[in-house]
């Protein structure tokens, strides 16, 4: 059996939860004190998921970079490689918001795209 | 002397909410002054995503957030001058600003709206020993060399306050490669988010030490070591808990200051609680016809409630100038006062002839309290007592006020808001 801590992120509570495991099935859920943290304890244990937000060098802008969200949740074990490809582009202003700057960044089928405006310049 | 029916002083989230609300209810002539290059204020840094769910039922980055404003601002064809420095505010509402293509001038303003956001406490503010080198920055400084200007302020990080910039830097600059050792709080609890703690501390398996503070600074030319020591209940060091940290970095997260060197020179009573003015229902200062919102009033933890209070203030410096720059009549007033464990309220006062239906009054507690009850007394008479699992000093806190309920007592004098265990 495998036992994960956690604290829940629910409320400023910030309950302290263990999660009981098995071959990936959840036995357990204790310490949380509202349904908010059994729900937050389950996905968190068989699904963590993160935005990542970061930026990217831009070419010709009025700005040097611009601001980039995955625009839905990647595996967070993904995180430092889906910030190794942000880190690997460069884009040419100007650029929109929801422009995409990254199609399936590391095969989650996230897209990664913009989230400000930037100008062309010169 | 140019003249406009309201100017906005600063172009973030506050100043942009109050000039649309300000278009909406039929002023023509609105202004907003901003000293950076651009509109959004301190949104245009914060690239992380949380913003906004109240709003716009969505998670939004920070500079989203900005622009779903900007762009209703540039819709409205509301005027606006970037690069530009207000110097003074006189109490008759002549606004002195500058700028390098205008130089310095002088605008008559039928209502001033007081948007101006806050400023992070400097290190000169913490009494930090040790030396004086480069390396040190605040946390939104850091924040803003990373994100808009591409430059990585150092590779080996320490962090001194756990407010959620700091929190929110741990991570980026984690992601950006560098190794954020440690993160001291001198409180025994932090004044940031959990999720903020959870996601970019815990994630990254960055310890946060809560009790903790700075009490060497190394290196004459560059930061080269950072010691940290746990205190005790009177916030005083413990000797012989000493830990070094090697590091190239430190940075401060150590509270907000709202900025009012200007609201004090057009002579504004401030709050010795929030370091913001004193303001009644209207949001409306002591000085007739200068407003104030956002985190110039006091600091706010959502940009949702930010943009709320903005857009009251907006409306009621519209309806000021509407009826001819003249207040309406005073009806009865009523003061408000904050008490046991609750710090402070905003707004202070409510004239109870000239308030809405609905009041929102927001407030923040001292301490952290468990299972305790939110309770509000009109004069001796408890007519609230609201059980909270949790009310934390880095929460900000409401109760809303019925005007109906208040027009039932003939002489209400005082409101309070108290914190009980039952």
């Amino acid at each position: 059996m495998e036992r994960k801590e956690l604290t829940c992120i629910g409320c400023p509570m910030g309950c302290q939860i263990t999660v009981e495991l098995e071959h990936g099935e959840i036995l357990s859920v204790k310490g949380n004190t509202c349904a908010i943290g059994d729900k937050y304890a389950r996905n968190e244990v068989l699904h963590p998921e993160r935005t990542v937000t970061s930026t990217v060098v831009v070419d010709g802008g009025d700005k040097p970079r611009v601001s980039v969200k995955t625009a839905g949740n990647i595996p967070k074990d993904r995180i430092f490689d889906c910030m190794k490809e942000i880190d690997a582009v460069r884009v040419q202003a100007p650029v929109r918001i929801g422009d995409v700057m990254i199609e399936n960044v590391v095969d989650s089928g996230v897209n990664v795209v913009a989230t400000r405006n930037i100008s062309a310049v010169g | 002397m140019i003249s406009y029916d309201i100017v906005i002083i600063g172009g973030g989230p506050a100043g942009l909410a109050a000039a649309v609300s300000a278009r909406e209810a039929g002023v023509d002539k609105i202004l907003i002054l901003e000293r950076d290059k651009e509109l959004g204020g301190i949104l245009n840094q914060c690239i992380h995503n949380g913003f906004g769910l109240h709003t716009f039922k969505e998670e939004l980055t920070g500079p989203e957030y900005a622009w779903r404003f900007i762009e209703k601002v540039l819709e409205a064809k509301i005027e606006y001058r970037l690069d530009t420095m207000v110097m003074d505010i006189s109490e008759d509402r002549v606004v002195t600003a500058m700028s390098k293509n205008d130089g310095m001038y002088q605008i008559k303003a039928g209502a001033v709206i007081l948007a101006m956001g806050c400023r992070e406490r400097p290190r000169g503010a913490l009494n930090i020993p040790g030396y004086r080198p480069a390396g040190i920055f605040s946390a939104g400084t850091a924040q803003r060399l990373v994100n808009i200007e591409g430059y990585m302020p150092g590779r080996e990080v320490v962090i001194l306050g756990s407010g959620d910039i700091g929190l929110i830097m741990a991570r980026r600059m984690t992601l950006e490669g560098a190794k954020v050792k440690v993160v001291a709080e001198l409180l025994p609890y932090s004044g940031g988010l959990k999720r903020n703690i959870v996601q970019c501390l815990d994630d990254f398996g960055i310890p946060l030490k809560l009790s903790h503070t700075v009490v060497d600074i190394e290196g004459r030319e560059h930061v080269s070591a950072v010691t940290i020591a746990a205190v005790d209940e009177n916030r005083k060091p413990i000797p012989g808990t000493e830990e070094r940290y090697t590091c190239d970095t430190l940075l401060l997260s150590c509270g907000l200051i709202p900025e009012n060197e200007l609201s004090k020179k057009a002579g504004v009573e401030m709050s010795r609680i929030t370091s913001g003015p004193v303001v009644n229902e209207s949001l409306e200062t002591n000085v007739p016809g200068i407003f104030a919102c956002g985190n110039v009033l006091h600091v706010h933890d959502l940009v949702d409630y930010v943009s709320e209070e903005a857009q009251r203030a907006g409306a009621n410096a519209a309806k000021f100038v509407l009826a001819g720059g003249t207040e309406a009549p005073k009806g009865h007033v009523v003061e408000l006062k904050a008490e046991s464990g609750a710090r402070y309220t905003v707004p202070s006062t409510i004239d109870i002839d000239r308030m809405d239906d609905l009041l929102t009054v927001r407030f923040r507690v001292g301490d952290v309290y468990k299972d305790s009850y939110v309770s509000v007394y009109f004069d001796d008479e408890r007519v609230m007592h609201n059980k909270k699992r949790i009310l934390a000093p880095g929460e900000m806190e409401q109760i809303i006020l019925q005007k109906k309920k208040l027009a039932e007592i003939k002489d209400l004098k005082t409101i309070t808001i108290k914190i009980e265990a039952e």
